[in-house]
């Protein structure tokens, strides 16, 4: 048994150079080649400045833009480091609501949430994602149905046709893979930021 | 539900299928030291790591040395990751300044680590800096997989082999895992999932100005590398904090679904390395098909009661299903289908958060880590695990007919009994024991998120999970405080160790026993009333074992949920 002892030390630090540093290390240099954008995070500039991740979901409040999902992230309370406080879209600290179906607190949630919506828009059925928290409460994507049920406030707010706005979503919704893979969704700040170029022009 | 839903589910077993026999193929040549496609290169690599350690690759090992060989390098393992988690701060690759972790969140970190548990008391891109997320985590994701291989390999000679004292050796079997399957595999995955958005970098974390104005801090770092290994092994420990439902830890569709493939590829590959290593295919197959069968009977339920949705959106009127806790490029199929599968392998990779799925969808994955992760399973685990089920199977089988039972040629005797059940039964030991202390206990109370019988499943989620060494959470549980830190690492010391020396035991005694041929009294192990038995007797003893404790959580909650009623 004696002679396991040297492979259990020297074996194991090999495997551990190769494994946790040869290969990690590689893999940043040449997916930092082959794909340059995807590997520093999919990043968005606009006039010079970083404005987010085509990735990574924002907190939009005003009504000239379209709404992500509600997001459950936190993040340390200023006034007390042992404490957390919510902080939408907090891309430093991923997390969900983890409420349960049986959850008083997630139904009053929901309640308070659908009756504002459908007071924004009550010619329309509230989408069921416009009122949950996203797994990541990062969720960079809406369903098609989330974002036409936005359109009249949004046009409202930007003095712009319903048909034009709608046409917008249209342009911004993606499909599933082939036809078959995944969910059709339209990315919130895509979509946002093509509103603001009609806005420019 | 819907066709397209089905559609995409079936397209998956079809694929995971497909692929069995190839890497069956490959993996079978591997473990046998044959030549392969990728030798030229990496045999230089192989006999390099045998020289410096010491390792003769001819001279083969008892069981009890072998697992001897194997706690070794565990303890190994464990003091690597322990002190990188402790001295993070003032080690090299830390842009984010994470301070010291805490003794008791190192502690059960560690623990989770070298157990192929990766359950998350820790959040990643809030705790942990990128050496530790690399030279910590990445590396035991690989060495805690190949450890897994290992040890199914090792139990396959078991029952292959005839009057033989050795069972292989672990370091020649972990190292060519490594090697030969793990690495290149990952190394084109890697570029893969880069290529779908997965960030691969050493930068710092990105300080970005959203279009309202407001501050954005985005975590990023070297993800992709990890994120390859942590689904092919199994391992399921995630770079960021809610896991797979990071999109920049699963971006899109297609990445998703290859992440799905890849947690199931090498477990049920390895289904056909026992068929070929006990001389006859058909007997890796049957295995497989005991497998299928229960998941897809998972898959079924889960998908049907997300679909469904919950009493409180029906009453707002709200269709399409329980998205709170969805991500919607997933939707409620592929986010179904994942924690189905994430649980039947003791992967615990998670795409959207198991603590908001309907009480039924919900107790599903419960029941596949109670099971014992034995529908696929954790790479190499899931196939001991599932062997286990298989000598109590022909045991029983056994009794009925009056003979003594034979499996593969192996006369099945009172030890191997005494083995597996043993294995099978310090499973529930662990997780409906802590579990009847996390619920009296009052600061392990003050842990739960949510009140009712969830606040209880939530309890029972984490034993489970630790003991089978998932890893995924009812993750409103507040899991990083000093009780939980310690039991859950117990529970996934236990959980792993305690089954696998059992199972070395196995192995060693099979080997070393005489080969009898078939003869016209053999119970035919390749055919549908061998895949029945198999299936009964897992539901059976898995039944009798949890059954009481699903009425008192998810079954409890179902009710009270159709009932109305709200905690």
């Amino acid at each position: 048994m004696l002679r396991e002892i040297r492979p259990a030390i020297v074996l194991l630090l090999a495997l551990t150079a190769i494994t946790g540093l040869a290969y990690p290390l590689a893999m940043t240099g040449i997916a930092g080649a082959l794909f340059p954008v995807q590997a520093q995070g999919s990043l968005i500039e606009r006039d010079g400045k970083v404005i987010g991740s085509a990735l990574i979901g924002q907190a939009f409040k005003d009504d000239k833009y379209f709404h992500g999902r509600p997001s459950a992230t936190l993040a340390p309370d200023p006034n007390d480091s042992t404490k957390t406080v919510p902080a939408p879209y907090n891309a430093a600290n991923s997390g969900g609501s983890n409420l349960g179906p049986t959850s008083r607190a997630l139904a009053d949630r929901l309640k308070e949430d659908v009756d504002k919506l459908r007071r924004e828009n009550p010619n329309a059925s509230v989408p069921v994602d416009l009122v949950t928290t996203s797994a990541s409460g990062l969720d960079p994507d809406i369903s098609p149905e989330a974002a036409q049920f936005q359109v009249p406030r949004v046009a409202k707010a930007r003095n712009l046709p319903d048909g034009q706005v709608r046409q917008l979503v249209d342009a911004n919704t993606e499909g599933r893979l082939l036809g078959f893979l995944g969910e059709p969704r339209v990315n919130v700040l895509a979509l946002n930021l093509a509103l603001d170029r009609i806005a420019a022009k | 539900m819907t066709v397209i839903g089905w559609f995409q589910i079936i397209l998956y077993c079809a694929i995971v299928v497909a692929l069995t026999k190839p890497l069956g193929w490959y993996m079978t040549r591997v473990f046998g030291g044959e030549r392969t496609l990728l030798s030229p290169v990496l045999r230089p690599i192989e006999t390099g790591i045998y020289w410096i350690s010491g390792v003769d690759e001819k001279r083969e090992q008892h069981w009890l040395t072998y697992t001897v060989a194997m706690l070794l390098f565990h303890v190994g393992g464990f003091l690597i990751i322990y002190g990188l988690m402790r001295l993070q701060a003032v080690l090299p690759f830390n842009p984010a300044g994470q301070s010291a972790v805490a003794e008791d969140l190192s502690f059960n970190t560690a623990i989770s680590f070298i157990t192929n548990t990766n359950w998350q008391n820790y959040g990643g891109e809030s705790t942990l800096s990128y050496l530790v997320q690399m030279l910590g985590l990445t590396h035991q994701n690989f060495l805690s997989a190949a450890t897994g291989i290992a040890l199914a390999v090792a139990l396959i000679r078991g029952f292959s082999r005839a009057s033989m004292r050795t069972v292989g050796n672990f370091w020649v079997d972990v190292t060519r895992t490594t090697l030969y399957v793990l690495l290149p595999i990952c190394v084109v995955y890697t570029l893969f999932l880069v290529s779908q958005g997965i960030p691969q970098t050493l930068g710092d974390y990105v300080e970005a100005t959203t279009l309202e104005g407001a501050r954005q801090t985005i975590a990023v770092g070297p993800v992709a590398s990890q994120v390859a290994i942590k689904m092919l092994g199994t391992n399921g420990g995630g770079f960021f904090n809610v896991n797979a439902a990071h999109p920049f830890e699963n971006p899109t569709a297609l990445s998703n679904f290859v992440q799905m493939l890849s947690i199931f590829a090498l477990g049920a590959a390895l289904t056909n390395v026992f068929g070929r290593m006990v001389g006859n295919q058909r007997q890796g197959w049957a295995i497989l098909a005991v497998m299928g069968v229960l998941f897809v009977a998972g898959v079924a339920v889960t998908y049907w009661a997300e679909a469904n949705g919950t009493s409180t959106l029906h009453a707002l009127g709200l269709t399409g299903g329980n998205m709170e806790g969805k991500e919607v490029r997933f939707g409620i199929v592929a986010s179904s289908l994942f924690a189905v599968i994430t649980t039947a392998a003791s992967c615990g990779a998670v795409n959207a958060m198991h603590d908001s799925f309907t009480a039924l969808g919900g107790m599903v994955p419960l029941i596949n880590m109670q099971l014992g992760e034995i529908i696929v399973g954790g790479v190499g685990a899931g196939l001991y695990g599932m062997l286990l089920f298989v000598v109590l199977s022909i045991f029983v089988a056994g009794l009925m007919v009056g003979r003594t039972p034979e499996y593969v040629g192996k006369k099945i005797e009172a030890r191997e009994v005494k083995m597996a059940m043993l294995a099978i039964l310090v499973l529930p030991l662990m997780y409906l024991g802590w579990t009847a202390v996390g619920v009296v206990y009052p600061a392990a109370v003050a842990s739960m998120a949510n009140a009712g019988p969830h606040g209880f499943t939530e309890v029972l989620y984490a034993f489970t999970s630790a003991t089978g060494n998932n890893g995924s959470a009812f993750a409103g549980l507040t899991g990083n405080t000093f009780f939980y830190n310690l039991t859950l690492a117990s529970a996934m010391f236990v959980g792993r160790f305690f089954m696998i020396v059992p199972a070395m035991a196995i192995a060693g005694s099979l080997a070393a026993k005489k080969s009898v041929p078939p003869s016209a009294g053999t119970f035919p192990t390749t055919g549908g009333l061998f895949v029945g038995l198999v299936v009964g007797v897992i539901l059976i003893i898995g039944g009798l074992t949890f059954f009481p404790a699903l009425a008192l959580g998810p079954i409890v909650e179902h009710l009270a949920m159709n009932a109305g009623q709200v905690f």
